[in-house]
């Protein structure tokens, strides 16, 4: 399988604080991977940097490389809205803007410069089918997107990144907000579609990193400490520290 | 005394506490409308104001004072809309920001009689605009600025950073996220800031009285040329508001009538703005909905 997202020796600080102490990894198309370890690891910090959202924080440095389909996302050349659009997120929190679930998926299509209205009513159905929702939906596409439940929101959004077809998608603990019926829904939807998209999957769940993931990596304190296929790691994992965490005897 | 006891011990305190405020609240509001509203008439609202007999009306103060409001929120809306929208989302955490902000605490703070002086030392004879309510406007803006923008700003705070970055992560700038999807969010806390002001305005006698003037000139109604001295839409003309009109009337007024005059008007005043209010949450509302739930453009 090809790589499409490979990082080397990615340092990040703030300040005089280093969070990121080196991390090189490779991430396979159409996989999805799993980013596991305790809370302040770095795990999310590192997801963040795939799509540059931490740019705009004060005092950053990043250092090092991050290369999507061999192109490296922080040079200057490269442009925001593209690589977004490229590798779409999901944040821990359902995140749908305060529009209705129509408008909150064609924000973006628009954004993308689709202007033709069949095309977007044709991907907002698409994307909505796609994150499990649209059953739930089809029929008040023009309510306020806010005013579902929890889980309900967190597939929206999901449908919202999916829409611009992006290659890559970011999750930052999508389902700790959820309760664990609306969780368990997210993570079909997510088996389901790895065959489209490459999933990166920040959680703190072990059980849902083993269900879903194909590759999972071990970070703790900004390293990245082990990273494998996941039944490698469950099974057989290479250092004590990686199982001890992995069988839940700290973290 | 066992936590039982001292439970209903507290409750009863608060519930204690909260009815002196509710009392005086209704007390307040009830005199005024009780003493007022039996003199409300159409005769009142729609005759001019007289100087020495019984009977006038406060046609031309009511007109006055919703004009006076439009044109301050005219003015200060996008002024307070910008600095709070720099407040929130540009600046950074600094001596220059907190500067700023210290600068909007004292300006809320600032007495409205200063203000007033102050634009009458300003407006009136510095730019030679004369009583005018041009010169009311902008006295009103200076003293309503400082309030808009920290109302203005917490409500842009309010929105949670995680829809921020769910803009950012979908490949908005900055701005476009500020204006699709902040401000959108931040509406209804906006509006609340916009009323609270509104009423602070309407009600604002202090700071019109060496600005806008406490006489009104002859205004004809069916004049619409701006430019014309006698025009209701003439902003160099000077204008008497319905609270300026309440003070004078009880300070310097000669008509036999004064306390029913000052009695209605005050009523009056209350309740343009409760109208107002409800307007404006009426309004705040079809406009979060169709910003928010529009049918698909």
């Amino acid at each position: 399988m090809t790589t499409i997202i490979s990082s080397k020796d990615v340092h990040l600080s703030y300040g005089n604080f280093e969070a990121l102490h080196g991390i090189s990894m490779d991430f396979k198309q159409n996989e999805l991977t799993a980013l596991l370890g305790p809370s302040g690891c770095g795990k999310s910090t590192f997801l963040r940097c795939i799509n540059r959202m931490n740019d705009d924080i004060a005092n950053v440095k990043i250092t090092g490389e991050i290369k999507f389909e061999n192109q490296d996302i922080y040079s200057p050349k490269t442009d925001l809205v593209w690589l977004r659009k490229e590798v779409g997120m999901v944040f821990q929190q359902p995140t749908p803007f305060p529009f209705s679930v129509y408008n909150n998926i064609a924000y973006g299509l628009k954004l993308a410069g689709i202007k033709d209205k069949a095309l977007i009513d044709q991907r907002v159905e698409e994307s909505l089918k796609q994150a499990a929702i649209w059953r739930e939906v089809k029929d008040d596409l023009n309510k306020n997107a806010q005013s579902f439940s929890g889980g309900q929101q967190q597939r929206i959004c999901i449908a919202r990144a999916l829409a611009v077809h992006p290659k890559v998608v970011l999750l930052d603990e999508p389902t700790s907000a959820l309760d664990p019926i609306s969780s368990s829904e997210i993570e079909e939807t997510l088996l389901n579609l790895k065959h489209e998209f490459t999933f990166i999957m920040v959680t703190h769940n072990l059980q849902q990193a083993s269900r879903i993931s194909d590759m999972t990596a071990f970070f703790m304190n900004g390293d990245l400490i082990e990273y494998g296929t996941t039944s490698d790691m469950f099974m057989k994992p290479q250092k004590q520290i990686t199982s001890d965490y992995l069988n839940g005897r700290f973290g | 005394m066992n936590p039982k006891t001292a439970n209903k011990v507290a409750t009863a305190g608060i519930y204690a506490l909260v009815s002196i405020v509710v009392i005086i609240l209704i007390g307040i509001l009830g005199n005024i409308l009780v003493s007022g509203v039996p003199h409300l008439s159409w005769h009142f609202l729609s005759s001019q104001a007289s100087s020495f007999q019984a009977g006038g009306g406060v046609r031309d103060q009511l007109f006055n004072s919703v004009y006076l409001l439009i044109l301050t929120m005219i003015i200060s809306i996008p002024i307070a809309l910008g600095a709070a929208i720099y407040l929130s989302e540009y600046a950074g955490d600094n001596w220059f920001t907190n500067l700023i902000r210290t600068t909007i605490e004292i300006l809320s703070s600032l007495p409205s009689i200063v203000v007033g002086l102050f634009g009458y030392l300003l407006f009136v004879v510095q730019f030679n605009f004369g009583f005018s309510i041009l010169a009311g406007a902008l006295a009103l803006t200076f003293f309503n600025l400082p309030t808009l923008t920290s109302n203005f700003e917490q409500a842009i705070d309010g929105v949670s950073q995680a829809q921020r970055d769910a803009g950012l992560a979908l490949g908005l700038s900055n701005w476009k996220t500020i204006r699709g999807i902040v401000l959108p969010a931040a509406l209804p806390g906006i509006l609340t800031g916009l009323i609270l002001s509104a009423g602070r305005i309407f009600g604002e006698a202090a700071a019109l009285i060496y600005t806008a003037g406490q006489s009104g000139s002859t205004i004809d109604y069916a004049n619409w040329n701006p430019f014309s001295p006698t025009s209701f839409l003439n902003v160099m003309r000077p204008a008497e508001t319905l609270a300026v009109h309440i003070w004078k009337v009880n300070t310097e007024g000669i008509i036999p009538d004064a306390t029913i005059v000052s009695a209605a008007t005050s009523a009056l005043l209350i309740i343009v703005v409760i109208v107002f209010n409800f307007g404006a949450r009426a309004l705040g509302n079809h406009l979060y909905r169709k910003l928010t739930a529009a049918k698909a453009s």
